[in-house]
């Protein structure tokens, strides 16, 4: 059975990541302006999307003494991005001691057939996801956490909307199918029978299921978390915007009362100009992110 | 039926709703000042503290929560006991101070020093019970006043102070409701001594 002791101790911690933010930092300077903005935590990286985005060239996994700087400037949870397939980034992460490893498409594919096995590792892994066979694929190789990929870097909720409502559509059609059907279904998604028969008895994925790729303001986390995830990454939003704090305290608020659109006014307000947007259209396919990964 | 509030503004507040329903209670979301009128106790769960504490002062709820605690039962599991503890290192915090134990924050590490145990509770009805610890703090003082129901490498990891409990671990996360129903028996004690009596101002 995949929920293992080890598994659910992984589990565990995204657990106690719901209803929270979790945003990029490159430093330990922007890593403690998140903290005491009440980010539940901090993802460590060389670069924030749109910056890869402009600059190109291969994004790595982060410099490890910047790691360690934000590792040592605050007491929250610490993540840090590796390469898809990249297994050896993760182990450098891993001994580093890192609390969770995202192997993100935001950063150059190592490999372009295969993910980590994640199973292997202690270390807790997050992954993006389209779909919902993508996401069943990303927990059999051992992800306890899953996240939508949006689009990183463009400031546009749409592609994170897209994929949040597919994986839920996706879940709630699978409730209604008999045995037999789920059999077919696996085969489609490409997916573990036991995973897909797992989300068809529960109606949702056996690990967190958070959002993360365009997201900007406090109204796009409260979207995202009224379609269903759990919890909200942001990568650029909150440190290409013109008041990084104002807007890290805000969508924090966001994640916490996406019911109450009195509260959501609130946090609205006085935030200065977002991060500038790209119509993700008119985007070619190579500039896509999200097609990283299988 | 005792009703039971979860403190929800971070953290697996729903693990712990879950846990309150099977256990017989009905369990409701607190955000608010206004939310809390309608419980009886409350759970702050395993969650970041520094996240809750930062919204519990932003939305005046710290002063809602001490005045609840004055009269109610509450239950702290991880970030929920770093909040109820009188002082707090690791680093240092504000916190409610409903119970006089001294907390030092990821105090065994690292996610990858978290763990699942199996722990001695002497305290609790069938004894043995399997902890899960995540990033947990460690209680390294606890006053005279301080019951302790069960420990693990000799520090204090369930503890309870007349109506108050906190637990270092996620009694949420197993299938165990001995925990729950424990707190739920001191909620229903309290709510038959006292009629609800309104926080919100």
């Amino acid at each position: 059975m995949f929920l293992d002791e080890q598994f659910r101790l992984k589990v565990g911690l995204a657990e106690m990541l719901k209803g929270g933010v979790i945003m990029d930092v490159t430093n330990a300077e922007q890593a403690v302006i998140a903290e005491k903005a009440g980010a539940a935590a901090v993802m460590a990286l060389e670069r924030v999307p749109a910056d890869i985005r402009k600059e190109g060239g291969v994004a790595r996994m982060a410099p490890i003494s910047k790691i360690r700087e934000i590792m040592s400037a605050v007491s929250i949870p610490v993540m840090a991005k590796a390469r898809i397939g990249h297994f050896m980034e993760a182990r450098v992460l891993e001994a580093l001691e890192v609390d969770y490893i995202d192997e993100s498409e935001v950063l150059t594919p190592a490999d372009e057939e295969h993910h980590i096995a994640k199973r292997d590792f202690k270390v807790p892994f997050v992954c993006g996801a389209r779909n919902l066979g993508e996401a069943l694929r990303r927990i059999a190789e051992g992800a306890a956490m899953i996240r939508t990929k949006g689009e990183a870097g463009s400031g546009n909720i749409v592609e994170a909307v897209r994929h949040i409502r597919t994986i839920v559509k996706e879940m709630k059609q699978l409730t209604v199918l008999g045995k037999e059907e789920l059999v077919h279904e696996a085969k489609n998604l490409q997916a573990p029978l036991e995973l897909v028969e797992w989300v068809a008895e529960h109606g949702k994925l056996p690990v967190p299921n958070f959002s993360a790729g365009g997201i900007a303001t406090p109204a796009d986390a409260a979207l995202v978390m009224q379609l269903g995830a759990e919890a909200v990454f942001v990568g650029s939003g909150i440190f290409k915007s013109s008041d990084p704090d104002a807007r890290a305290r805000a969508i924090v608020k966001a994640a916490t009362y996406y019911k109450d659109p009195a509260k959501l006014l609130e946090a609205s307000e006085g935030l200065g100009i977002g991060m500038p947007g790209l119509d993700v259209s008119q985007l070619p396919q190579s500039e896509l992110l999200q097609t990283r990964g299988w | 039926m005792a009703v039971a509030g979860v403190l929800a503004l971070q953290g697996d507040f729903e693990a712990h709703a879950r846990i309150l329903r099977r256990a017989g209670a009905e369990a409701i979301e607190v955000r608010t000042a206004a939310d809390l009128d309608a419980a009886y106790g409350l759970i702050i769960p395993g969650g970041e503290s520094t996240t809750m504490l930062k919204l519990l002062r932003e939305e005046d709820l710290f002063e809602g929560l001490r005045a609840f605690g004055q009269t109610r039962p509450i239950f702290g599991t991880c970030a929920g006991a770093i909040l109820l503890a009188k002082h707090v290192t690791a680093p240092a915090q504000v916190s409610l101070g409903l119970i006089d134990i001294d907390v030092e924050r990821n105090a065994y590490g690292r996610q990858l020093d978290s763990r699942i145990v199996t722990i001695d509770a002497p305290g609790l009805d069938g004894g043995k019970m399997e902890a899960v610890f995540i990033r947990a703090p460690i209680i390294r003082r606890a006053g005279p006043e301080v019951g302790v129901l069960a420990r693990y490498q000799g520090s204090p990891v369930l503890v309870e102070q007349g109506r108050h409990m906190a637990a270092t671990f996620h009694p949420e996360l197993t299938g165990d409701l001995r925990v729950h129903r424990y707190f739920l028996e001191k909620v229903e004690e309290n709510a038959a001594q006292a009629r609800p009596v309104s926080v919100h101002r």
